[in-house]
């Protein structure tokens, strides 16, 4: 079952084509790498599968529902995290996962119960009343993580998560991430560590508003005759010609 | 008995026992290091070791508890005023003024510091060149990458001696960044002395000298292969057919000191005692097939994940 299907899905902001015609398919427990350049146009498109950003044609449907008509159940059916906006920093551990978890839906029972399962299994329960500002960033980020999939959605889209993060964080992060995967969560992330692009399932790489590449990483180096990931992104990206 | 012919670079910046606190929070535990003049010198070190805080104190923004940092011979809290002038700061968060536009911006730093853009054009021109086709844009309508770009423009106008960079890559794209580290190695050969953080190992590795901090501490300062070669542990990659459960299992096995995953591989970190075939055989008896186990040499990444684990 795929959990993302998208044709000829593109943005236009006046004259200019932010997303140019992509097409791709995400399976359902796939983590799946969205990756591009700096401005290559990965956050309109990942704004348009999210339902808050409208396409100017295409179609698509997000964890079943159609991108043009259903943005609301597609909102209540995905979970969210990207390095700028995360958590509020001004309220405490517990009063984020309350927030969020009220606006996706939950009821206060569940919230309860899931709240301490989820501390517990963070080992955060002595943080429980700790603002979130107080916390190291890599916390903030494994917090964000967890309550982003709090709501059990079908489908969680990370947007940089680890930028910025140390190199022992990053991988404690990314262990989640596969732990929500092996649990069925479908993964849908950007990143800008390249090594990160190896734990995909499979990658897909945009310049210029068009997807360029889309495999394994596996194929992705065999095809670009790469020794690893850093280098297949190079070889692509090299032929952008918008200026970002 | 004739003078030495060694001539030792000069100290551009000079930081001794420097000790800052948030309340009972310790930012700071007593840094000590000396840059040399046109030296590129990175600090590396997870989230909250107090990077930022070293930065801010450098830069005249934070007043450090005790201790001192002078640059070029100028004390970073009496002569700030002085300091201002010498250093350009590039801060973690985007600090430009968002409503204004590229153009704008590089002027009002220009204008800010008693010159013109046209006085230290050379300086900022390759890199100026990249956005100026987009001067009347308001940086706050840039992508990631020209907002740094345009950043490291405006830390540059006013020709200062040194540079103070807080992770000015962080959420920058692999092509990007490898055109800003060819910006940094142009600026050094102008002589200007950089300062950089940052969380990307393989840009550790294009500092002259690096100094890995850690709760406050500097636990050591070194060139890369200096920090490499002081890695005492065995190493070992390992690659595997299925991964899943992968990395607690090997975890769990007595030798391993540590295990990460580094893209495709497992770096596997091992204790006296490991035997290749009796790990091999454990692997296999958990149910692992295709296993690729070699010895590699450590990278500036894995001295780091070391460095984490012991603290």
């Amino acid at each position: 079952m795929n959990v993302i299907e998208v044709s000829e899905l593109t943005k236009k902001f006046g004259s200019f084509t932010a997303v140019d015609h992509i097409s791709f398919d995400v399976k359902e427990g796939e983590i799946f790498g969205f990756l591009g350049a700096n401005g290559a146009g990965k956050t309109t498109a990942i704004q348009m599968l999210c339902g808050i950003s409208n396409p100017t044609s295409g179609k698509g449907t997000v964890a079943g529902y159609d991108i043009f008509k259903e943005n609301e159940q597609i909102k209540h059916n995905i979970g969210y995290m990207s390095q700028k906006f995360s958590l509020y920093e001004d309220l405490k551990v517990w009063e984020n996962i309350r927030l969020f978890a009220g606006i996706y839906g939950m009821n206060d029972k569940e919230i309860k119960e899931n709240t301490r399962r989820l501390l517990k299994q963070l080992d955060f329960e002595s943080e429980r009343d700790t603002m979130v500002a107080s916390l190291p960033l890599g916390w903030k980020q494994k917090l964000a993580f967890s309550i982003a999939i709090f709501h059990t959605p079908k489908i969680v889209f990370l947007d940089e998560p680890t930028g910025g993060v140390d190199p022992a964080a990053r991988r404690q992060f990314w262990e989640m991430i596969l732990d929500a995967a092996y649990k069925g969560i479908t993964v849908f992330v950007t990143t800008h560590y390249m090594d990160e692009a190896e734990y995909c399932d499979r990658v897909s790489i945009m310049v210029d508003g068009r997807i360029d590449a889309l495999d394994t990483p596996h194929n992705l180096k065999q095809q670009s005759q790469a020794q690893n990931m850093d280098e297949v992104f190079r070889k692509l990206a090299r032929k952008a010609k918008r200026i970002n | 008995m004739g003078k030495s012919v060694l001539t030792s670079p000069a100290i551009m910046i000079d930081v001794r026992d420097l000790h800052k606190s948030y309340g009972h929070t310790v930012a700071l535990a007593g840094v000590s290091c000396s840059v040399n003049d046109a030296e590129i010198f990175g600090i590396i070190g997870p989230d909250g070791a107090g990077k930022t805080s070293l930065f801010r104190i450098l830069a005249s923004l934070l007043l450090p508890d005790s201790g001192s940092a002078l640059m070029n011979g100028v004390d970073v809290v009496k002569d700030y005023e002085k300091i201002r002038r010498m250093i350009g700061y590039m801060p973690g968060k985007f600090s430009l003024y968002q409503d204004l536009t590229v153009e704008e911006n590089l002027y009002l730093f220009a204008t800010v510091f008693n010159t013109t853009i046209e006085e230290n054009y050379h300086l900022v021109k390759d890199i100026y060149q990249q956005i100026e086709p987009f001067k009347t844009r308001r940086a706050g309508r840039l992508s990631g990458g020209m907002k740094q770009k345009l950043a490291l423009c405006c830390a540059l106008i006013h020709k200062p001696e040194v540079l103070l960079l807080d992770e000015p890559t962080t959420g920058v794209d692999p092509v990007s960044r490898k055109e800003f580290w060819d910006m940094l190695r142009q600026l050094k050969k102008q002589g200007i002395t950089i300062l950089v953080s940052t969380a990307y190992m393989d840009e550790a590795s294009l500092c002259d000298r690096i100094a890995l901090i850690q709760k406050g501490r500097f636990l050591g300062i070194d060139t890369p292969q200096g920090i490499i070669s002081s890695y005492r542990r065995s190493l070992w990659s390992l690659h595997a057919g299925n991964v899943r459960g992968l990395l607690e299992n090997i975890r769990s096995y007595p030798h391993v000191r540590s295990c990460f995953a580094f893209g495709e591989s497992h770096h596997v970190a091992v204790e006296e005692g490991f035997s290749e075939r009796d790990f091999q055989q454990y692997l296999s008896s958990k149910g692992y097939g295709q296993i690729h186990l070699e010895p590699i040499s450590p990278t500036v990444e894995d001295f780091f994940l070391d460095m984490t684990i012991d603290n």
